[in-house]
């Protein structure tokens, strides 16, 4: 094994960074701000590039680093998403960003920085490459929260974001330090040889105790989802469009691997605590958002709901289960691109509006977007022609055969709670009674997002285009 | 004689405090910060002490690494503090409440 071969395996992750790096020193040498456009494209098409390239060059496991880092489908599949959504959010940000002086262009880098994070993270095949992976994710998320400098509502959701997110990485790195105390090594594949003798060691069992509590904090789950509302509402909106998307992919994805790589042989220790954070996620995030009027907090308490059912999937601890918990969180981030897009619409004499009031009677102003968004609604609240009931679906039904059928019970009673919600917003569009218009702006890049995702949550039940075997495959490998 | 397990006392007492300094403190976020910093020197000493007592060196690197990106973190929480500071004019604890959880 020679360092070629292995760097030959980070290649995505090493261009990245390197572009990263490159954009970085020659903007701050040359044209500044001006360059931010520029970079927002090209980041955005280097991105969907190495989707392209991960999704159809790579095959087999390949491990580097003596086991640190490991690509295989799993890994690939993650990465594709967080790509492909990261890429997304750049390009609608574009409009939002520079009619508010907002494009600067630290913010394309900080994102793609954060993004070599997320990729890192869900190929972690170690302690310490997780915790870095996290960290180079957690610290650029940090500062594209407080991206609006002049803002308190913004530099305080930063301000927040971090205190918490730091406390949550000092949990998750007293587990660590903890898990490799009592197995000797951080690796997983040496963790998981520990538990491997029937019983585990209780000091072991505390170091998966702070490991879940800290990645908890990261995919926001009941009880550590303070952070959510805040920093959702107090972040420019095309940053909380970022933070609901594809991060919440490779949080998910870490969690997956951690618990399945090193603890795999310890399923039942940790079910039951993923179960508990899934129920609590679940009932917390339908029942919280009855009360929001604004409509980037709602979608938080939205997001802590969702990711109570991906939980659901990993809570299974079965091979069903990590495949359905991929395709829920394929179809999640595909639908909350679509909706931010819509979102990001809202605005009135040209200033943004988060109020969901301000939709009254919106299908008799644009009876398309509003029938699009109708769609992304139905498909969020998971009723049954739209592909997020489907994502549902297999969640439930992994939960079900994984022999926690009380959780699948629970969760169809949660979203039967959190329908109400979503469905107020139709209702609003299409019943409400008439207030001052919103703009009637169309930006073509939002619209054509909008559209191309609320097309695909009715087109997608066919045949998922392709995400099902892609998915089956993934779970395979890490399920073994 | 000093053990293994004296070392993790001391560690989780450190970490204890440090969670306990984060909830607790009413006054000054940069409080919260150091806070923030003895939870991750807590988990240093744990590391350290793991490493010595296994007579493997992995903790130790793992411990450079928790060093230098605790540095990262400290770097980018003063900043953004700054930021809030000069838009609020206070850095109480109290006072970061724009938005209501």
């Amino acid at each position: 094994m020679t360092i070629g071969s292995d760097l030959n395996i980070i290649l995505p992750e090493i261009v990245l960074s390197v572009f990263a790096m490159v954009a970085l020193v020659g903007a701050a040498y040359g044209g500044k701000d001006k360059l931010g456009p520029l970079l927002v494209w090209a980041t955005s098409a280097l991105m969907a590039v190495l989707a392209i390239w991960i999704a159809t060059g790579g095959s087999g496991t390949n491990v580097a680093f003596n086991g640190m880092f490991i690509d295989d489908g799993f890994s690939r599949f993650a990465k594709v998403t967080i790509l492909l959504s990261a890429s997304a959010v750049l390009v609608m940000s574009q409009d939002y960003m520079a009619k508010r002086g907002l494009l600067r262009f630290e913010y394309p880098i900080l994102v793609a920085l954060a993004a070599v994070g997320m990729m890192m993270m869900v190929s972690a095949g170690d302690l310490i490459a997780l915790y870095m992976g996290l960290e180079l994710q957690s610290l650029a998320l940090y500062v594209v929260a407080a991206l609006r400098r002049d803002s308190v509502k913004s530099t305080e959701a930063g301000l927040k974001y971090f205190v918490l997110g730091a406390l949550s990485s000092g949990l998750l790195l007293y587990g660590a330090s903890l898990a490799y105390g009592y197995s000797g090594t951080t690796l997983f594949s040496g963790i998981v040889q520990t538990a491997e003798e029937g019983h585990v060691l209780l000091g072991l069992l505390f170091g998966i105790v702070f490991l879940i509590a800290g990645l908890a904090f990261k995919v926001s789950a009941v009880p550590f989802h303070m952070w959510t509302p805040d920093v959702y509402e107090g972040s420019p909106t095309p940053v909380t469009a970022f933070f609901a998307t594809a991060p919440k992919m490779a949080a998910m994805g870490l969690f997956a691997r951690l618990l399945f790589d090193a603890f795999g042989n310890a399923v039942a220790d940790w079910s039951q605590v993923i179960a508990l954070l899934s129920l609590l996620s679940m009932f917390l995030g339908a029942v919280a958002a009855i009360g929001q009027r604004n409509i980037k907090r709602l979608m938080a308490y939205s997001s802590i709901a969702h990711m109570g059912y991906a939980l659901m999937g990993l809570a299974a601890g079965t091979q069903l289960g990590v495949q359905a918990m991929l395709i829920y969180m394929a179809i999640y981030v595909t639908m909350n691109v679509g909706t931010f897009a819509f979102i990001l619409m809202m605005e009135r004499d040209g200033a943004p509006v988060v109020d969901i009031d301000a939709l009254n009677m919106y299908s008799k102003a644009e009876p398309g977007k509003a029938l699009a968004m109708l769609v992304l609604l139905f498909s969020l609240a998971g009723v049954p022609p739209m592909l997020g009931f489907f994502g549902k679906l297999y969640v439930l039904r992994a939960a079900y055969e994984g022999g926690l059928a009380w959780l699948a019970v629970a969760g169809v009673v949660a979203s039967v709670i959190g329908a109400f919600y979503y469905l107020r917003i139709v209702y609003y569009m299409y019943f409400g009674e008439e207030r001052e218009a919103l703009d009637r702006t169309n930006p073509p890049v939002l619209w054509g997002f909008l559209m191309v995702s609320a097309v695909i949550m009715v087109a997608g039940i066919i045949n998922m285009f392709g995400v099902e075997g892609a998915a089956v495959a993934a779970a395979e490998v890490l399920v073994n | 004689m000093i053990g293994l397990e004296h070392y993790l006392t001391v560690a989780g007492t450190l970490f204890v405090i440090g969670i306990f300094g984060l909830f607790l403190n009413r006054k000054n976020v940069i409080i919260l910060l150091m806070s923030i910093e003895l939870m991750l020197l807590a988990v240093n000493i744990n590391l350290v002490a793991f490493s010595a007592f296994l007579g493997d060196l992995v903790g130790q690197v793992f411990t450079l690494f928790v060093l230098t990106v605790a540095a990262a973190e400290a770097a980018i929480g003063l900043a953004i503090l700054v930021c809030f500071f000069r838009n609020r004019g206070t850095i109480d604890v109290e006072d970061v409440n724009v938005m209501k959880g």
